[in-house]
This record gives structure tokens, C-alpha cells and sequence, in this order.
């Protein structure tokens, strides 16, 4: 089966631990305010890539991987090519590489399950703490995300939850207080990442020539955001 | 042979024969723990700080020279004793008799040092101009003997910064023989090894090595009388840390004072220091904050190192630079770590101290050093952006483990191979001459075989490369003759008394090419190769311009079509230059180094068929050309990775930023992952990288508030600089280079 990808960045430090090579998927189905991926939106374009030639690539950038790297999968949304990552995720798994996928969490189904045997961390890009707010941000349910949290719970995955933090939409105390709870709920998950909003992707935009829907919000910085946590653990 | 200075150290050859080698085998103590024992600065040391950055601000406000002595010819003992701080210098000796002080050494060239005197307002005194109208210099010397074909490749930047109008420098003294041995039972050595040649066959080789014996004795001795009028007898052996460090220190001294060689490096001498050290803290005479205040003060010294140079020649080594290159850490040959406590006292002192670029402080990688010293140099590089890494597994096979790192990148054998300096060629302007058949298109210089340019409407990559290589013949043949005139004059006028004094007799020579612009030449031949590339000529018919339609592979991706030309490319060119014999039965090895001189280069480089315009800058060393670079640092990693040591042992320099931001989100994180790039990229069997752990903002505030940013350090090529002492051609250039950044 193949696959479409959307483009490799072959250093990436900050998308699951250690040194990794993250995998941007071409085609997803949601459509959230924040995203900074435009291009990686639409289905039908990217290169089109058989499981082993992309392992070629990733093999690449082994020796930098260390004991805690590997490869991430991103995207546009990966559980929409789930089949493909399973098969890539197989080889990286035989050849003793660290396997994550950065997701949404929208979907769950036979294929997804077979993914998530052969994945090692997963980052759950978990959008908002309300459901109303949830769908209309990003065109997904919360139930869905739930409900796959619900599944990593039970095969005891590693998770880190991540939420990005936009000014003015979801940087209260209370609701980052409620992610954190999450923490509490599921012990699969390991940490929760508050994401700063940034608009670096703009360029990208008017490249597509799609309007940015937060153009006017102000970016969070990483110190907001790392006061914004400190004082939601306060509430727990 | 036995002092009682030695008492406490354990037996081994070293006592027999000169051999540092076998004293550190035998004696050094290995550590394998955390920076955690590590002390601040003793008040003392803030004290001697504050003074020396005091002079470093006056140093600033006048233009980058303090003050000059035009009136004394530098060497060994024509100055009165300087000092800092007379009463809080644990270790003292000044290049001339005052702080920061600059002397004069005319024996590379009269006109260099004329004119470096000029610019910053003095006038060469008439004694030392009247002098040397009766002396050849080395420069007069390269001149008599270098022919027109030379000097045209000379004057249309084909060859550049070659060293025959300055000293060669990139010799390192074994300075550490004259702190274990004494300066007395080096001189009884030298004196053996001289009266053993005079009973041999007197040949021109021979006499020669008689003649430079007798100069390195005479320098011995005169290092001796420098030490002397700073009141120490060096005569013997070193009895403590501190004299240790201070005997070593006024070898070092004592070659600054000699000759201004464009590097002058010290070594390998932290983990020697560390075998005396361990040696006090045992005897109860030393604790851990006085021997950081020994480094200190010792680092100190270094930092007041100066020569006095050129404006034209800081255009190619920006930023004042001396290369006081210190190697530390490493593995023995027998997989012991070489890594001691003294190796994190030395790069401790980026933090007692502040950063600064010198002494070059250069880690030797191996991917089994010890973990809490890999992490501590990381921690080190994040927050100094002052330190450099070279691969130790792929050095130690070839080196031993007893080398160290002269100026960038260049390895050798310390006290047992010495190097011919040899500047570099210009790859880009070389593939430009060869399309346009031997003329240069911007200075019009008719140099190398005679053809027509190249007449076709789009050029053909099989028939430029069988006309490059036809160049590149020639090239390479003139290059080593240059080479051999060079060093040839440099031997007779300007050679290295004290530094050569402190080697064996007999030694091995390797004699270091360069090339630059290797990422233009590369992405143009893979521009010709896989898109359509057609020249633009000017009314007389040369090629002056291309236009480039289509894509093709970049290097610094990660991708082999192109990444194979480069690796050719130096192949290819080394392979050339073994054909011509180098003076002195040198070594031919090859450098794919820049220094700074990367601006300088492109801007006497016509326009390129990568896209690259007239006059642009290159990227320096062997890094791929700014922000061509579209799959991630790792992949722009793995294309210098790719580059075969063994076709240029002189060094391939990799200088890589990054922005914090995108090495982790924690400082634990950004340790372990650049702990881990390098582990990997090293073993990918790359040679360097500089590393830069910063955001382009900062430097593009120090750019417009140089005087808010004295102190920010960072690395350019296989150096580091105030980066408010590079031009601001330099700076701009600096500023345009990729910052890998993911978000």
C-alpha cells in the first residue's frame, strides 16, 4: 500500500522525546483554526511514497536518534493513511526504531487498532476542554478524541496530551485546569504540552491563498503559556 | 634521568627520552562523573577580570588596537616584563611590557607590518624601517622566486590569503615538554641530535637541519633569559601545578613573541595539567577553587594574546583572531576517556570568565566519552555558542592520541609533525576560468591554458567536466609549486625557532591545500547536470552570467546525485595535487575551510550557474549554501557527513546554527538531543561542526546596537569571534546563513 507525504523534516526536537524524523502525512479531514499545516490539508497530493522507500529515507537519520529518538508521524491527519503507517511502523519496529504518531484522534476502527500495535508514543493533539467549542474550532467531536484516549488507556500506551494555546479562545485557567485532569484520568498519559499559538504559518496561507482564520488573534508566548500551566496545577 | 620535581609521578619511558605521550599514559587520572565539583571564580580572578575588560572596552573604543611599540622588533627578550595586575597574577608574562600592548614583527613581510601600523594611526619607526632595508624578509624572499603565472593566479583571487606576505603560523610547540623536562635537557637534546647529524653525510637537507638546530638552541636559550626576567629559572623541571602551567605558558609566550603566525595554537595541555594538579590536591598544597584559579588565570593570559595585522588581512580571518586552539577531551588508544576533571576546569572558564572566542576551545569527540562530559559540553555550547567539535574516532586512528588541533581542523601529532599552511583555492572561480578558457571574468586576467570559451547555446555537463578537469590539472600543479616557493622562503627567513626547538628533530611535514566554495561549484555542476544552464556573454564573447531553468538537487539535502559531486569534487582534487611533489617530502593534504574569507571569495567571484549572483558570498567550509537547504538540519548534516576524511585530513569545516527553540523545549531536552546530533552525526564518520545554539534576532540586534553586545560570542568557521569585531560585510554575511528552525 502506499502512501502520501506531504514533506520530511529530517531534524525535529520538539514533536515526541528525544531526536526524531517527523513525517508530515498529505490529507486530512479536519480543518482547525490554528493549524499551521495548510498545505498538508488536501487529499490526492503529496508525494506518493511505498512503506520502504520512505523507510530508506528515515534510515538515514538513525545514528542521531540516540536511546530516546525515532521517527514521528504527523501530518494532515496519519490515521487517515493508517494502513501505510501500519506497514512503515512494522518495518521501524523490526529494525528496533521508536515509533510515534501525532494525531487528532478522530477516527477508530480495526486499522487504527493494528496501527497503534505497532506505535510507541503517542501525541494527542487534544483541541479543546468543551464539546461546543471543540466542533467548532476544528470540525471534530470531542467525543471522538475521547474515545480514542479511552483506547490508549487500555492498551496502556505512552501519551503525551498536547493543546495549543490561542489568546482569547482557550487561554483560561479552568480549561487548561480540565486537560490537566485528564492527566489524572487516563495514567497512560505522561505529560501535557500547552502548545503556544504562533502565526509563522501565514505565509503559507496566503501562499495557498486560503485566509488564516486567527490572522487578527495575538500569538501566546512560551512564557504565557508556562504561567497559564503553573497556575492551573495550582487548581488541581 | 631523574628530578626531584618528579617525585610523586609514576615511572615510564618519558623519564628516558622526551615522550609527554607516555608521561600522560602513564600518569593521568581519568574522570568520568558531572560538572557538579566544579567552582566559580575566586575574588581574585573577578579582580584581574574587571581590570582586563576594562582594556578590552579601551581596546574597542580605539578601533580594535590598543596601543602599538613601533620603536622594538618583537622577539623573546627586547621587552621589560609586563604585567596585568603584578600582585594577583598566579601566572604572568605580557608580549610586549604593557597589557594588550601590541609589538611589531616584520621578519613575514616590512609592508605588512608598515601598513598595519598605519592604519590604526601610528608610523613605523625609522630604526626598524632602516633595519630592514639591510634584511630579506620572507615576503621578499616568496617575490624574487614566485613566477608570472603565480602571481597572476595570485592576483585574480584563483590562489588567495596564501601566506607569503605573513607568517605561515598552524605550528603547535610541543609547550608542554619545557614543564615536565626542563628547558636545560631539551637544549642537551637538541645538542645530541646536532652533533649526531654532523657525523653523518653533510647534504643540502642535512646542513639545513644543522643551520635551524643551532637557531632552535639559541631560541631555547633565549626562552630561558625571557623566563628569567620574570624571575623564574626554568632550567629544570616544573615542581608544582602552578609552575607547570607557568613553564608551559612562557613557551607559548615566548613563539608569540618570535613569530606572528596567522594561527598560533596551543595543544592538548588541560588533562597534562590535570596529572599535576591531582599531584597538589594529594599533597594538600592544592584545593578545587585554586586549581579553577590556576586555569583561570593561565586562560587569562591567553586571552591577551595579540598580533598586529592589516585591515585587508582580517577581511579573510575576521575578528582578530589568533587561534590560541585548545584541544580537550578524547579517548587513549586503549579506549581509556582522556576526559579529566581539568578538561571541564578548561571549559569551565567560559563561565568564571564569560564567553569569549579565545582560547579556541575544541572538544575531541568520541562517541565513548563519558556521559556527564558529553552533556556538560552541550550544556557549554547552548549557553556559550564558544565551542567546537572534532571527531576524535576518525582522528585517533590516523593521529594517535597524542595530537592536537591547529587553527580550525587541521590535526597533527603533537611535537612530531609540523604543517606548511597553505591558504586555498578557488573551486568556483576555477570551474568559471575553465568555461571561459583561461580568461577571469572579473578581473580580466588571462591566466592558465588558452581556448575559446565555451560555445554552446546550453552547456553540457560531460564537456564542461572534461574541461574542468583540464584545469584543474594545471591548477593543481601551480598550486603545489606556489606552495613550494612558500615554504621554502619561509624556512629561510622567517622560520620557527622556538616552536620547532620544541619538536623532535626529525619531523613529519604535511603540507595543507585548501579549497573554497565547494557548495557553489557543487550545486553549479548539478545545476549543468540536471537542469538547463544557459550563458550569457558579453560583447568580447566571455561568459559572464547564466540562466538557469528547471530544478535540480541542492547539496545539503541529503540527496546523492548531488551530494556525489561533492565528495568527487575533493577526491578528485587531492588526487591531483599528490601528482606534484611537495618541498620537504610534505604530505599533500586538503582542507575544505573557509575561515572568514568566504565573503571575500565570492565577492571576487563571477556570476555562478547555482543562481548565486556576482559578487554574493559563498557558504563558508564545506556547509551547503544558506537556505538551499529544504529537508532539516539532519539532512543538511548527512551531505557534510558524506565528504571523505581520508581525501582531506586537513579538516572539512561544518558550521551549524540552531535555534533553541527547536533543539527541545527544556534545557535538560536541548542537552540530550544535541548530545545526540552529535553522537550521530559523528558517526556518520564527519569530521567538525560549529555549533550555534541561537535565534537570528539576537544577532540582527547586535548588528544595529553593537555597543549593547561587547561579549556575544559566536562561531564562524573553525573559530569562534566577538561578532562585533567581524565588518559589517562579515556580519551581514553571518546573519544570512541558514538557522535551522522547526516548527
Amino acid at each position: 500500500m502506499n502512501g502520501y507525504v506531504s514533506s520530511i523534516q529530517s531534524l525535529g526536537a520538539v514533536d515526541g522525546p528525544g531526536v526524531r524524523c517527523v513525517i508530515f502525512m498529505q490529507g486530512c479531514v479536519l480543518r482547525c483554526k490554528c493549524c499551521h499545516n495548510p498545505e498538508t490539508w488536501e487529499f490526492g497530493k503529496g508525494e506518493e511514497y511505498t512503506p520502504e522507500r520512505l523507510m530508506e529515507k528515515i534510515r538515514r537519520y538513525v545514528s542521531y536518534f540516540g536511546s530516546e529518538g525515532g521517527v514521528t508521524v504527523s501530518g494532515g491527519e496519519p490515521l487517515c493513511q493508517s494502513g501505510f503507517v501500519t506497514e512503515l511502523f512494522k518495518i521501524c519496529k523490526q529494525e528496533g526504531i521508536n515509533t510515534c504518531l501525532d494525531t487528532s484522534g478522530c477516527l477508530m476502527n480495526d486499522s487504527v487498532r493494528e496501527l497503534l500495535d505497532v506505535t510507541d508514543i503517542v501525541l494527542l493533539d487534544y483541541k479543546m476542554t468543551n464539546e461546543q467549542d471543540y466542533y467548532s474550532f476544528s470540525g471534530m467531536h470531542k467525543s471522538a478524541a475521547e474515545e480514542f484516549l479511552k483506547e490508549l488507556q487500555k492498551r496502556s500506551k505512552r501519551v503525551w496530551l498536547r493543546e495549543v494555546i490561542v489568546p482569547s479562545i482557550n487561554d483560561n485557567v479552568e480549561s487548561v485546569a480540565k486537560l490537566l485532569r485528564k492527566q489524572k484520568e487516563y495514567p497512560c498519559v505522561e505529560k501535557t504540552e500547552l502548545l503556544p499559538f504562533h502565526k509563522a504559518c501565514i505565509t503559507k496561507y496566503d501562499e495557498l491563498g486560503i485566509e488564516f482564520p486567527l490572522k487578527d488573534v495575538p500569538e501566546a508566548t512560551k512564557e504565557n503559556v508556562a504561567e497559564l500551566f503553573a497556575r492551573a496545577e495550582k487548581l488541581l | 634521568m631523574d628530578f626531584q620535581q618528579w617525585s610523586g609521578f609514576v615511572d615510564g619511558d618519558w623519564k628516558t627520552c622526551v615522550n609527554v605521550r607516555n608521561f600522560i599514559q602513564t600518569n593521568y587520572k581519568a574522570y568520568s562523573g558531572d560538572d557538579s565539583f566544579l567552582e566559580g571564580a575566586t575574588e581574585r580572578t573577578k579582580g584581574l577580570m574587571s581590570k582586563l575588560n576594562e582594556l578590552l572596552k579601551q581596546e574597542r573604543e580605539k578601533g580594535g588596537v590598543l596601543d602599538i611599540d613601533t620603536t622594538t622588533v618583537s622577539s623573546l627578550c627586547n621587552y621589560k616584563p609586563g604585567y596585568l595586575d603584578k600582585e594577583n597574577e598566579l601566572i604572568v608574562g605580557l608580549q610586549t611590557d604593557a597589557p594588550l600592548k601590541r609589538g611589531v614583527n616584520p621578519f613575514g613581510g616590512i609592508r605588512m607590518a608598515r601598513d598595519a601600523c598605519a592604519a590604526y594611526g601610528y608610523k613605523l619607526s625609522d630604526k626598524i624601517e632602516e633595519y630592514f632595508t639591510y634584511r630579506t624578509t620572507h615576503n621578499d624572499g616568496v617575490f624574487r622566486a614566485y613566477t608570472p603565472e603565480m602571481k597572476a593566479a595570485r592576483h585574480c583571487a584563483l590562489l588567495t590569503g596564501l601566506p607569503d606576505a605573513y607568517g605561515r603560523g598552524r605550528i603547535i610547540g610541543d609547550y608542554r615538554r619545557v614543564a615536565l623536562y626542563g628547558i636545560d635537557y631539551l637544549i642537551r637534546c637538541k645538542q645530541e641530535d646536532k652533533l649526531r647529524i654532523g657525523e653523518g653525510l653533510m647534504d643540502t637537507e642535512s646542513i639545513r637541519l644543522t643551520e635551524e638546530l643551532f637557531e632552535q638552541i639559541s631560541f631555547l636559550n633565549k626562552l630561558k633569559e625571557m623566563a628569567g626576567m620574570y624571575g623564574f629559572d626554568i632550567s629544570e623541571p616544573a615542581k608544582n601545578a602552578q609552575e607547570a602551567m607557568q613553564w608551559t605558558y612562557f613557551a607559548y609566550l615566548a613563539t608569540n613573541k618570535e613569530q606572528n603566525g596567522a594561527a598560533m595554537s596551543l595543544g592538548r595541555v588541560s588533562t597534562f595539567f590535570d596529572i599535576y594538579i591531582e599531584r597538589d590536591m594529594k599533597n594538600g598544597i592544592l584545593d578545587e577553587k585554586g586549581a579553577q584559579e590556576l586555569f583561570d588565570q593561565f586562560v587569562i593570559k591567553l586571552r591577551m594574546a595579540r598580533h598586529l595585522r592589516t585591515p585587508e588581512y582580517n577581511e579573510l580571518f575576521g575578528g582578530d583572531p589568533m587561534w590560541i586552539t585548545e584541544s580537550v577531551g578524547g579517548m587513549s588508544e586503549n579506549n581509556k576517556t582522556l576526559v579529566t576533571k581539568s578538561s571541564f576546569r578548561m571549559l569551565n572558564t567560559l563561565y568564571t570568565l564569560g564567553s569569549a572566542p579565545e582560547p579556541n576551545l575544541t572538544v575531541l569527540w568520541s562517541k565513548r566519552l563519558p556521559d556527564g562530559f558529553k552533556r556538560f559540553c552541550a550544556k557549554v555550547s547552548c549557553d556559550t555558542d564558544s565551542i567546537q567539535y572534532e571527531n576524535d574516532d576518525l582522528m585517533r586512528p590516523r593521529f594517535g592520541d597524542d595530537y592536537a588541533i591547529a587553527c580550525c581542523v587541521s590535526a597533527m601529532k603533537i611535537g612530531k609533525q609540523m604543517q606548511f599552511f597553505g591558504a586555498r583555492a578557488n573551486l568556483a572561480k576555477l570551474l568559471l576560468l575553465a568555461i571561459n578558457g583561461g580568461v577571469d571574468n572579473v578581473f580580466g586576467t588571462r591566466v592558465g591554458p588558452q581556448m575559446e570559451p565555451m560555445q554552446d547555446e546550453y552547456l553540457d555537463y560531460t564537456k564542461v567536466m572534461e574541461r574542468f578537469k583540464l584545469y584543474r590539472e594545471w591548477l593543481c600543479r601551480l598550486y603545489v609549486n606556489t606552495m613550494n616557493v612558500i615554504h621554502y622562503m619561509h624556512d629561510k627567513y622567517a622560520y620557527e625557532k622556538t616552536q620547532m626547538g620544541l619538536h623532535d628533530t626529525s619531523v613529519e611535514r604535511l603540507m595543507a591545500f585548501g579549497v573554497a566554495g565547494l557548495s557553489v561549484i557543487t550545486d553549479s555542476l548539478s545545476a549543468i547536470k540536471y537542469a538547463r544552464v544557459k550563458p550569457i556573454r558579453n560583447e568580447d564573447g566571455i561568459i559572464v552570467d547564466f540562466e538557469t531553468t528547471g530544478d535540480f538537487p541542492k547539496y545539503g539535502n541529503d540527496d546523492d546525485r548531488v551530494d556525489e559531486i561533492a565528495q568527487n569534487l575533493i577526491h578528485d582534487f587531492h588526487t591531483e595535487l599528490k601528482k606534484t611533489p611537495a618541498y620537504r617530502n610534505a604530505s599533500h593534504t586538503l582542507s575544505v575551510l573557509t575561515i572568514t574569507s568566504n565573503v571575500v571569495y565570492g565577492k571576487k567571484t563571477g556570476a555562478t550557474p547555482d543562481g548565486r549572483k556576482k559578487g554574493e558570498p559563498f557558504a563558508p567550509g564545506a556547509n551547503p549554501m544558506h537556505n538551499r537547504e529544504t529537508n532539516g538540519a539532519l539532512a543538511s548534516l548527512n551531505s557534510v557527513s558524506k565528504l571523505s576524511y581520508s581525501a582531506a585530513m586537513d579538516g572539512i569545516s561544518n558550521t551549524f546554527s540552531i535555534t533553541p527553540g527547536s533543539l527541545g523545549k527544556t534545557d535538560d531536552e536541548r542537552i540530550s538531543n544535541l548530545v545526540d546530533i552529535i553522537d550521530g552525526y559523528f558517526l556518520n564518520a564527519a569530521h567538525h561542526i560549529n555549533i550555534n545554539v541561537m535565534n537570528r534576532e539576537t544577532l540582527m540586534k547586535a548588528y544595529e546596537n553593537p555597543e549593547e553586545y561587547p561579549n556575544l560570542t559566536i562561531r564562524v568557521s573553525g573559530y569562534a569571534v566577538n561578532f562585533c569585531k567581524l565588518s559589517r560585510e562579515q556580519q551581514r554575511e553571518v546573519i544570512m546563513r541558514t538557522f535551522h528552525e522547526a516548527m
